[in-house]
């Protein structure tokens, strides 16, 4: 059981991109040297940004809404597990519906794995592999009261918004305080012609408002 | 804190309680807890069916342990004429019924021996080694004694049915099947 004080922060601004998360959790003997998480690029033609993507355990996983073997299964504390492995079929439903793509699918062991929050770890009181390595704590587990602490100007959200669907998760996602909230319409996207260039997320701009306010 | 073991974590995504969800989903919960949950009915509802159809089992064994009388001694069949084997030598034969293969050994100038062919773990059929003094099941290594048909090694745990020979002037004579449960 993780205890309820600690809680998991997701801070994308911060991430270097040094790929020590990635490492860490491929060490990892639960998961058989495989990393649960990756980074993502936010912009990859116009810059090296990234964020780094681990379960964010939501309040009503799609990965288990669609798993038709009933393998995916969520703990009291609210960590969604990787897939039970006398039930899981490898069918790949958990990986397309995850908004995040955060499940993996391993051909080899016909099983989907998927970021557990180093439950191994997170249950006897330590941090998980990742939040330990982060230089820059993009990735941080510890209380609400340290992240509030330790980052001022930002504003921990756990609310994500695809098209029509409205995801709370257990994971929070470090946000710049008076930053407005941006939604990415999927759908929209879905049927768009790739044109060579992606989306920018303008993230940052509320922090520069808020600068130049002082 | 930590939550209760039951609570309801997972939130269905028309937003609704567990209780007023489809019966699909209270059927197959998302939350561990509640997914492994067993509510005092279940349990007693699954040891009411499971006693009942132990005490049909026992029934069952006792009507087909009544047909078996009524069905009677099997048929004496002539095997082999007694030169027809070497010592330790073999012979595959059919008894009492066309499905039924047994094997007869010679173990000596005047003894022969009977068994069924199949293995009591899971009727593979048995190999005769007079040389090893056993019968032996190459499935899983089992081994019976040649001359009792007990069990020497490996998974079986009842001994080879033993067919009880007869030996009138120089024919065999199959006269029987002694089935042993120990």
């Amino acid at each position: 059981m993780v205890p309820d004080q600690n809680e998991f922060f997701m801070d994308p601004n911060r991430c270097i991109g040094c790929q020590a998360c990635v490492q860490a959790c491929s060490e990892c003997e639960t998961h058989k040297g495989y990393s649960m998480i990756h980074l993502d690029y936010v912009d990859r033609a116009h810059s090296v940004q990234t964020t780094p993507v681990v379960c964010l355990h939501c309040d009503s996983p799609t990965c288990a809404e669609v798993c038709p073997a009933d393998a995916i299964k969520k703990t009291a504390d609210g960590v969604v597990q990787t897939a039970l492995k006398p039930r899981c079929i490898a069918c790949n439903n958990c990986v397309l519906a995850c908004p995040f793509g955060v499940p993996k699918m391993k051909t080899e062991f016909k099983l989907m794995m998927k970021c557990d929050m180093c439950y191994d770890r997170t249950s006897e009181g330590l941090k998980p592999m990742c939040a330990t390595v982060c230089p820059s704590q993009a990735l941080f587990f510890g209380t609400r009261q340290e992240i509030e602490l330790l980052r001022p100007r930002s504003v921990a959200t756990n609310q994500f918004r695809f098209g029509e669907q409205t995801i709370t998760t257990k994971v929070n996602m470090m946000l710049p305080k008076f930053g407005k909230a941006e939604y990415v319409d999927v759908t929209a996207a879905m049927s768009e012609r790739s044109s060579g260039k992606t989306i920018s997320l303008n993230i940052l701009d509320g922090m520069y408002d808020e600068e130049q306010s002082q | 804190m930590i939550r209760s073991e039951r609570e309801e974590l997972t939130i269905p995504p028309d937003g609704r309680s567990l209780d007023e969800q489809p019966k699909w989903r209270q059927d197959f919960p998302i939350d561990w807890a509640e997914a492994h949950y067993v509510s005092r009915r279940d349990f007693t509802k699954f040891m009411v069916l499971t006693s009942l159809a132990f005490t049909a089992g026992q029934f069952w064994i006792i009507v087909r342990n009544f047909l078996r009388k009524r069905r009677g001694e099997a048929r004496i069949q002539p095997i082999a004429t007694t030169d027809q084997l070497p010592i330790g030598g073999s012979l595959a034969f059919i008894y009492p019924e066309s499905h039924d293969t047994c094997l007869l050994v010679r173990t000596a100038e005047k003894t022969f021996v009977a068994y069924s062919q199949k293995c009591t773990h899971l009727s593979c059929a048995v190999v005769p080694q007079p040389d090893k003094s056993r019968f032996y099941c190459p499935c899983h290594e089992g081994s019976f004694d040649l001359a009792t048909g007990a069990t020497i090694a490996g998974p079986p745990q009842r001994p080879l049915p033993r067919i009880r020979l007869e030996v009138r002037g120089d024919l065999i004579y199959a006269t029987g099947v002694e089935v042993k449960t120990i």
